[in-house]
């Protein structure tokens, strides 16, 4: 700007004619090309960053959208409803009246009874194999183990969570479907606890490394004061360290079924996808996401069937939502409560 | 501080109760037992799948079509389609994830209502199944803007873009696989010193300036990093691609972006479960299982490697 100020004094103009070429010389140089680019990018990046929000809303619009005629479509309602999914359905007259899912029968029934205790049954076997398993190797890793121990630890937990679902669906439906048979003689090659053993396999590799992100990050200060009080090293562990980062391992395990309820290739491949209701978990089991997965392909478009496949991925998508935002709020409440003590 | 007494409280109560010599053997085996069954349950399913796969695997396996209903062949046009697939969403997932990153970090203060938002987003991203994407590509790109396109610009009858292809099955794939690119980006980003920044700034380079010459040259192992743990999350998801773009088996490679494909994982669930004499399937099943892992772990491993180097640089700083 000193040139303005330099031209006009030099030929001697008025002061209020120099503000006035300041003034276009600003406005000249907010026009000039970089500034309208800065402007610019700086704007896509900022429109762009909403992405991942925008997606979240998206997801939930155009999934629930399709669901949305079982509630007031009166030719889709025939056929289903809300009533219908949820209380037992006649399948003629004068039969009893049962839960089933029977979507391509002449008189199709859609009770998601028998999806959710399929659903519930694998989960449940899932989470029994992978909490002790996962917890406990957290525990192992972050309190007892050497330098050179955790060095090996990691890797294979990192590899077993690389492991692409559909490879263990694959695993569980050629090898441990066997195994699993010949050792415990099931009815069933495929049923709830084959499929439930191979869902842990994915779900330790979540709560190892949120259990022992937890352990880890129990700030030294408590430690310490319970070692200068005379305790030993696993003393301290289990009355200090563990109660500390109870709410992380919590999370852990509440994450981890999330992703239990929502994985698909693996209780596809290795359950059987019997949609029946029995408390024998021998028994085959269809889940909610397999039940998406076998049956979208080949449902005719905006039919029934169509709509309440679709309210199924409604209930999928709202349930691991809660969960998410359940372990998202305990893991950073244990986040703040770790970094205020060790201030 | 509070919590801190109460803890010392209870600890000198227990190390009342309990002997002083107490070594903690149970413990510590009962939770390295928990060790030992995770590694060998992690040897016997990759065992298993080298030893079924090894004898399979050759050049002819990798680079010719399957044949008589995949009961022999190789896994060529599966190798190509995932491939195809994960450039295509590498293309899309990568610029969006590291602006979203770079807004995070460098036009927001941390902890500010609009980052904490986009977080909660972020992280429930990353939580939805991924049989809700696959519902939503088919919902959203398919039914969507694929058939928007078709009656805008075509009004033939046939769908042209409002079909399954292996372009919306890869903006699916990009949008599961968005949160991996931002989290590793962002955390490259964190280890930026502000110096630069501020010594970038005083020189009189404008923020996009900065970013161009100065933050993005620096995160480039980060989003690298990025990259790669998306594709490898990428080529192992099927769910995501079974109604928005993969075919069971296609005579011809895709070679225009609204083409179906052929695609490992997805190849590997036909085998599994449609095949009509899975023992003849059985050989090829166990090769294509072999490469898709063999894919995944070299990706892993690449990025492990470029994380550590990141870590290691942030500790020198």
């Amino acid at each position: 700007m000193f040139i303005v100020e330099a031209l006009g004094k030099a030929l001697s103009l008025p002061s209020v004619s120099q503000n006035w070429l300041l003034t276009k010389m600003k406005k000249l140089k907010f026009k000039s090309k970089s500034t309208i680019g800065e402007y610019i990018g700086k704007k896509i990046i900022t429109i762009n960053s909403f992405a991942a929000l925008f997606a979240i809303l998206l997801i939930f619009v155009f999934i629930f959208k399709e669901a949305l005629p079982i509630f007031y479509d009166e030719f889709i309602q025939e056929e289903v409803s809300v009533e219908k999914m949820i209380f037992k359905q006649s399948f003629a007259e004068g039969r009893d009246a049962k839960f089933s899912w029977q979507p391509n029968s002449d008189n199709p029934r859609y009770s998601l009874l028998p999806l959710f205790v399929g659903t519930l049954k694998a989960a449940l076997i899932a989470m029994l194999f992978a909490v002790p398993l996962g917890v406990g190797g957290a525990i192992y890793s972050s309190q007892f183990a050497s330098k050179r121990m955790r060095e090996i630890i990691k890797p294979v937990i990192e590899l077993l969570s690389g492991i692409p679902s559909v490879v263990l669906g694959f695993f569980a439906l050629i090898v441990l479907a066997t195994f699993l048979q010949n050792s415990f003689g099931f009815t069933y090659r495929l049923n709830s606890i084959n499929a439930g053993i191979a869902l842990g396999l994915a779900v330790i590799p979540i709560v190892f490394t949120i259990s022992e992100d937890a352990l880890i990050s129990v700030p030294n200060s408590l430690k310490d004061a319970a070692l200068a009080l005379g305790a030993n090293r696993w003393q301290v562990s289990f009355t200090m360290t563990l109660p500390a980062a109870f709410p992380g391992i919590a999370a852990g395990i509440v994450l981890g079924f999330g992703r239990a309820i929502g994985e698909t290739m693996i209780v596809l491949m290795a359950s059987g996808n019997a949609a029946i209701i029995s408390e024998n978990f021998g028994d085959s089991i269809r889940t909610f996401s397999a039940t998406i997965a076998a049956e979208l392909a080949e449902v005719v478009f905006g039919s029934a069937h169509y709509s309440v496949l679709f309210f199924l991925g409604t209930l999928l998508f709202v349930f691991t939502f809660l969960i998410n935002i359940g372990g998202d709020i305990i893991l950073n409440k244990l986040k703040g409560k770790m970094q205020g003590e060790q201030s | 501080m509070k919590l801190t007494i109460e803890k010392l409280h209870t600890a000198s109560n227990i190390t009342d109760q309990f002997k002083p010599k107490s070594s903690g053997i149970i413990p510590k085996g009962l939770t390295l037992i928990a060790v030992l069954i995770i590694t060998s349950i992690l040897i016997v399913i990759l065992g298993n799948i080298i030893l079924g796969g090894i004898g399979i695997i050759s050049w002819d396996f990798l680079s010719s079509p399957p044949e008589n209903g995949m009961e022999s062949g190789g896994i060529f046009p599966a190798i190509f389609g995932t491939v195809a697939l994960v450039i295509l969403m590498t293309i899309a997932v990568v610029p969006m994830g590291v602006m979203t990153a770079l807004y995070l970090n460098e036009f927001t203060t941390p902890g500010s209502k609009i980052t904490r938002i986009i977080r909660i987003g972020i992280n429930n991203l990353a939580g939805v199944p991924s049989i809700v994407f696959g519902l939503f590509g088919l919902g959203f790109f398919i039914g969507f803007i694929g058939s928007g396109i078709d009656s805008i610009f075509y009004d033939s009858g046939r769908p042209v873009w409002g079909q399954p292809a292996i372009i919306w099955a890869s903006l699916t794939m990009a949008l599961l696989t968005l949160p991996v690119v931002i989290i590793s980006t962002e955390e490259a980003l964190r280890t930026i010193p502000q110096d630069i920044k501020d010594a970038s700034y005083a020189l009189g380079a404008t923020k996009l300036q900065t970013i161009r010459r100065v933050i993005l040259p620096q995160a480039m192992p980060g989003i690298f990093t990025g990259a790669i743990l998306a594709i490898n999350r990428g080529a192992g998801e099927v769910a995501p691609i079974m109604f928005t773009g993969a075919a069971y088996y296609l005579p011809y490679l895709p070679h225009k972006l609204n083409d179906q494909f052929m695609e490992m994982g997805y190849h590997i669930y036909v085998m599994a479960t449609q095949s009509p004499d899975i023992e003849a399937t059985k050989p090829i099943l166990y090769g294509t299982v072999l490469v898709l892992l063999l894919l995944t772990f070299m990706l892993n491993f690449v990025a492990i490697i470029l994380r550590s180097k990141i870590r290691s640089k942030r500790l020198t700083i």
